[in-house]
């Protein structure tokens, strides 16, 4: 019987595919707990640097970085993360659908837009799309290191501060919880200014070796910090959402397993009651 | 009891030490400098190179940092620092091999090697096998 053999052979072909997948869901899972822990343990340094920022603007009020400065804005650049892999499920073309609408409003109002690109995806993605690509990242992998990120965020700040960039757009992917990932356009360049506040005791730091250098330092510093907490939160969104599409893929694969089980164990009935009545006529004639 | 302050050593990787400490020193700008609770509000910009701290106990830990800034409070100092690994785990022969290119670029100065970067390079080097020496010694 030829159908029952092909179902088998199906059957079979699928169970190799739901343990491929199963494998994947699983090592999602302990990866997205380890670039969890990452995500967490890269806060402290941001938060740190924004409180000295706000404390250093407040007391040098005649000081004025071009980062901490609203121009208009004619040029905008985009630093998008996505990840490198695929098989995440909608992860990275959700980010570029909240993307592209976005890039051709810009062009409407005549603002001119530069990209920087981190992860495959996105190069791979804009290289079809097309668009002014300024500076690319790919291949981070699971444990991206900041030294990686520095030359493609350079480029954008060194960019800014000769006036070719009026703001700098980070793209990326927040980690909400493992079921939502939400896609982010956060404004990076310039930083919003910092809220007076009133202070009971007016004190200064000792600066070494002046606030300007120090408060220069800082800033990139701290843009340097928010582009790499981007990229770990892509990370374990990424991971995230591959865990989820992993077992939606699990899942599907156990119902097709289990309706040509069915089909199966129905073929193979049918041959059996045919070939019995096939003996019960022989006998029969004989 | 010794007077304390809280110390955080962080990077934009990891937070690498949070703790009490009753004294601590690092290689600022201009030179060496020795914090000690109750300090004056202070923002310096440091040099590659170790930061020494002496906790509670009057024990002392040394990390290497390869660069960064130190806020100094009365009685908190956080060093924002841009790649801090804890000295310990620094490999030295990494470190002499780094050091080694970048003395080979130095004196081969027709390649074109950005001249500037490979003396970072080497400094960065150096200062990292004296943390490496210097806890050597500590331990023997």
């Amino acid at each position: 019987m030829a159908g029952a053999k092909e179902i088998r052979t199906q059957i079979k072909s699928i169970q190799n595919t739901q343990k491929i997948t199963r494998a994947m869901e699983m090592v999602a899972a302990s990866k997205m707990r380890s670039a969890q822990q990452r995500m967490e343990s890269s806060r402290p340094y941001a938060d740190k640097i924004r409180r000295v920022i706000s404390h250093l603007s407040l007391a040098n009020p005649d000081y004025s970085h071009p980062f901490l400065e609203e121009r208009e804005v004619k040029r905008i650049g985009y630093v998008v993360i996505s990840s490198d892999r695929g098989l995440c499920g909608g992860l990275n073309t959700n980010l570029f659908r909240k993307l592209i609408p976005e890039l051709a409003r810009a062009e409407q109002e005549g603002q001119d837009y530069e990209l920087a690109l981190i992860g495959n995806k996105a190069v791979q993605f804009f290289r079809r799309h097309g668009g002014k690509v300024v500076a690319e990242a790919a291949q981070l992998g699971d444990t991206p290191r900041l030294t990686d990120l520095i030359g493609t965020i350079k480029v954008m700040l060194d960019k800014y501060e000769a006036g070719e960039l009026d703001r700098i757009v980070l793209c990326y992917n927040e980690f909400v919880n493992t079921m939502t990932q939400q896609p982010r356009l956060d404004t990076v360049l310039p930083l919003p200014a910092a809220e007076e506040q009133l202070r009971e005791h007016a004190w200064d730091y000792l600066y070494e070796p002046s606030p300007a250098e120090v408060l220069d330092l800082l800033l990139k510093r701290y843009v340097e910090s928010l582009v790499y907490q981007g990229v770990v939160e892509n990370i374990a969104s990424e991971q995230a959402a591959r865990m989820v599409a992993m077992k939606s893929a699990s899942d599907n694969a156990g119902n097709l397993i289990d309706e040509l089980q069915l089909a199966y164990n129905k073929a193979r009935q049918a041959a059996i009651t045919t070939e019995l009545s096939e003996i019960a006529a022989g006998a029969e004639a004989v | 009891m010794a007077m304390t302050m809280q110390v955080d050593i962080v990077s934009a990787e990891e937070n690498v030490f949070s703790g009490t400490a009753q004294y601590l020193s690092a290689r600022a700008a201009n030179g060496e400098v020795g914090i000690l609770p109750r300090h004056a509000p202070m923002l310096l910009q440091l040099q590659p190179g170790e930061v020494r701290v002496t906790n509670e106990a009057g024990e002392q830990e040394m990390y290497y940092v390869s660069g960064g800034v130190l806020e100094v409070q009365p009685h908190i100092v956080t060093i924002l620092s841009d790649t801090a690994v804890r000295a310990a785990d620094l490999d030295e022969a990494a470190a002499a091999e780094a050091k080694r290119r970048a003395e080979e670029a130095l004196k081969d100065q027709k390649t074109d090697i950005d001249f500037a970067k490979t003396q970072a390079e080497l400094l960065e080097a150096i200062a990292q096998l004296r943390t490496i020496r210097r806890l050597r010694e500590q331990i023997r």
